[in-house]
Parts: structure tokens; C-alpha cells; sequence
């Protein structure tokens, strides 16, 4: 239903991804131990920024050519189509990250399995970003420093979905196992999924008046 | 319902932007075969009015009706059955006409294949340009093809916002006689626009947005 359109420019947030995560080690030295102490963390924080990053594209390109409101004035009701932004989002950012995210793994010394957490925590945890950040992206809609704003609303809506994903590498490299962690997420995502595309739905129409 | 008759009413509408009010007490019944002619000056409301005969914006009193039933009781079917070309064109400058017209119908759940497609752009004199991307189209071009999928949604209802806009001579007059065509068809059309439109021989009905007093005040 949507596609994605422009190559150039969806690749700017993995590239940021990638260089974020890859300033850490550089930083601090390679120390293996303080290296996989901080992997986990620095790999979903620099998670979390990418996903902000490319989010105010996610609906601001559309508000200003009018096909948001042609979107709008389908048949289909508006939440199918906030989900369906929520989805072209993650296709377009969340899968790149996952791909690329055991190479970074790697840089941080994380063991084969810790890796695999990672993997699957990113897994669950980035569609929740895609789709709390679609209701941010439709609040700000056409205001100005829009980003800013987006930032500030939608990073403390961030902070149970990092603790948790983090968390589970960290449990899962401590060998308690990551299952609590991981069913935590999963119950985050069911959540959002339900909630979240009301939500942006509603905000669309307000930001679209 | 009362009536399933294609007629779009709206009664005792107010509209008001922040503390302003743009007009109140509005009313009017349009039916199959009839044009609505919006005029007022700038700012008067008339894109607001439209906007909200879209159910895009929700007036502040009163209500807006399709074929009797209020307008967010009815918008599947009436989003279905209506059209509309605001001021933006809502075509994506990286696709191409084609592209755009495809996509427009698949999100409004129709199918549209590529002949089909081809025709209308011909039709409205894209024929050069069906596979460039609409980056590089110029803003009148890019207007026929906003034009092209109106033709394209096979709406009952078009409500057009300034659509003469960036046409030239020819463009205009072919706009003319797809209007034309549309309402003796039995379709029907809202439309504001500052031009002359000439739309002999059609039902034309004409409202005016604003107050006269604050018109003459204004001037």
C-alpha cells in the first residue's frame, strides 16, 4: 500500500545508527570488559536515535504535497492508515537496523548468544518505536521545529522499551535468561499495537484542520 | 435514511478560525446535475467551507449532509462517492503520472491499470510526459494531473478548490468541458475560483461566503 519511495534518504539513519553505536568503542578504548558491560546499552540507544531521526519524514513529506489529505479522504478508515505508516516505517528502518546490528555486536566483544538477544529484542522492540513514534510524527505535524518537539514527546515514551531491551542482553550475558525481559517487550508491542494507531489517528485529524 | 437521493446539504454552518468568526448560518442543498459556485473575497472562508464539506474540518455549529445522513455517520460512502482538489495537488513528485494515478485509486480500494491510466493523461494532455517523474513537471502540468485522477475516482461529487489555477488557455477550457460534461451526466460539483469560469447551459447555483457589509468595509 505504501511504498518507499526515496533510496537516498531512508539510508541516512542506518548510516547514523551505525556511526553512533561505532563512536563508543572509539571513545572509550578497547577495553573488552567495559566494551561488553556498555554494548547492549549503546546499541539500543543508538537505536532509539535513529528511529528519531527518521521520524518527522514519516508524515511530513505527505502534509506538504496534499496527499495526506487525499490519504485522508479514502474509504479506508485513518487508523489502517497510521498503521500502515507505523509498517512502512519499520520496513524501512527497523529490518536495515536488524540486519546490521550483530556487526555492531562484534565491535562490543558480545558472545554469539548475546547477540542472538540482541537480534530479538530489536526484533520486538523497534516496531513499539515505529509505532509510538507515528503518534509524535502526527502531533507535531506541521508545526514548526516539529523535531525538536517530536524529540522532547516521544523519548520518555522510549524509556521502558530501552530498559527492557537492553536489559535483556545484559540478563541474557549474566545467564539468567532473557525470557522476563523478552515477554515484556512482547507485552509492550501488543499494547502499543492496539493503542498507538488510534492514537496517531486521532492526532492526524486534528493536525490535519 | 430518510433519502438515498445524491443530494449534499449543509444547515445553519458557523465557522470560526480562533477567536474570528468566518460566516455563520449557512445553508444550501445541492443536487444530482447542479454546480455550486462559491465566491467571496480572499480570506472569507471559502477554502474553510469547502474543507469542511470534505469532513476534513468540523464546523463549530451545524451540520454537513450526503444524501441525508450527517457527514461522520456516512464518510465510507461518502469519501467513495467524492472527490476533492484542494489547493495542494496530493501527487507524489517522485513517481511518475501513471505511478500517481495508480496509487491514488489503490488507496481509495479501486483498481486502475495502466491503459486506463494512460487514457485519461492523454486525455488531458500529459501524453508527453506519462513517464517522467513529476519533480520536473511545471505547476500547471502537475495540475492536469491532479485533474486526471478526479476523472480517475469516477466521483459523483467533485468539490474543487481554485482549480483553474496554474491551467493555461486550453486548460481551462478543457476543465470547462469535463465540468460541462460531469453535471449534465448528473454528477455534481462545488467549486470557488476568482477566474471567469464560463459553464453556459449547466445548472450553475452561486453563494456567497462573507458578509457584504464586511466585503464593502473591507474595500
Amino acid at each position: 500500500m505504501l511504498a518507499a519511495r526515496r533510496r537516498g534518504d531512508w539510508l541516512t539513519s542506518q548510516f547514523f545508527f551505525v556511526m553512533v553505536a561505532s563512536m563508543f568503542p572509539l571513545g572509550i578504548g578497547p577495553d573488552p570488559v567495559t566494551l561488553k558491560l556498555i554494548g547492549p546499552g549503546v546499541v539500543w540507544v543508538s537505536a532509539l536515535l535513529a528511529s528519531l531521526l527518521s521520524l518527522p519524514r514519516l508524515l511530513a513529506e505527505d502534509y506538504r504535497d496534499g496527499s495526506l489529505e487525499q490519504m485522508l479522504l479514502t474509504p479506508q478508515p485513518p487508523v489502517l492508515l497510521a498503521l500502515g505508516k507505523s509498517l512502512a516505517h519499520w520496513l524501512i528502518y527497523g529490518i536495515p537496523l536488524l540486519i546490521i546490528s550483530p556487526i555492531l555486536g562484534i565491535q562490543f566483544a558480545l558472545p554469539a548468544e548475546a547477540i542472538a538477544v540482541l537480534m530479538l529484542s530489536l526484533l520486538i522492540g523497534t516496531p513499539i518505536l515505529s509505532l509510538l513514534g507515528s503518534v509524535g510524527a502526527a502531533l507535531t505535524l506541521g508545526l514548526r521545529g516539529s523535531g525538536v518537539l517530536l524529540t522532547l514527546l516521544i523519548l520518555p515514551l522510549y524509556v521502558p522499551v530501552l530498559i527492557f531491551g537492553a536489559g535483556a542482553v545484559d540478563a541474557a550475558m549474566a545467564g539468567t535468561g532473557a525470557e522476563s525481559h523478552l515477554s515484556l517487550l512482547g507485552a509492550i508491542l501488543v499494547l502499543t499495537l492496539l493503542v498507538a494507531p488510534w492514537i496517531a489517528a486521532a492526532a492526524l485529524k486534528v493536525s490535519i484542520e | 435514511m430518510s433519502e438515498s437521493v445524491a443530494t449534499l446539504s449543509f444547515h445553519d454552518l458557523r465557522c470560526t478560525r480562533g477567536e474570528r468568526e468566518l460566516f455563520s448560518g449557512m445553508n444550501f442543498t445541492l443536487q444530482g446535475g447542479e454546480a455550486l459556485l462559491i465566491q467571496g473575497g480572499n480570506g472569507q472562508g471559502k477554502t474553510s467551507l469547502l474543507r469542511l464539506l470534505t469532513g476534513l474540518s468540523q464546523p463549530a455549529e451545524g451540520e454537513v449532509r450526503w444524501r441525508g445522513v450527517k457527514l461522520d455517520k456516512t464518510s465510507e460512502t461518502y469519501h467513495r462517492e467524492m472527490a476533492y482538489i484542494g489547493h495542494l495537488n496530493g501527487i507524489k513528485d517522485d513517481l511518475t503520472p501513471i505511478e500517481n494515478l495508480r496509487l491514488a485509486s489503490q488507496l481509495a480500494g479501486r483498481t486502475l491499470n495502466e491503459t486506463q491510466a494512460e487514457e485519461r493523461l492523454v486525455q488531458l494532455g500529459l501524453g508527453r510526459c506519462l513517464d517522467l517523474p513529476c519533480r520536473v513537471l511545471s505547476f500547471g502540468q502537475r495540475r492536469r494531473v491532479a485533474l486526471a485522477s478526479l476523472l480517475c475516482s469516477n466521483a459523483l461529487l467533485w468539490i474543487l478548490d481554485e482549480p483553474l489555477t496554474g491551467l493555461d488557455v486550453h486548460g481551462v477550457a478543457l476543465l470547462e468541458n469535463l465540468l460541462k460534461a460531469h453535471i449534465d451526466g448528473g454528477g455534481m460539483a462545488v467549486l470557488t475560483t476568482h477566474q471567469p469560469i464560463s459553464l453556459e447551459g449547466s445548472n450553475i447555483r452561486t453563494l456567497h461566503v462573507g458578509s457584504p457589509a464586511q466585503t464593502s468595509l473591507a474595500s
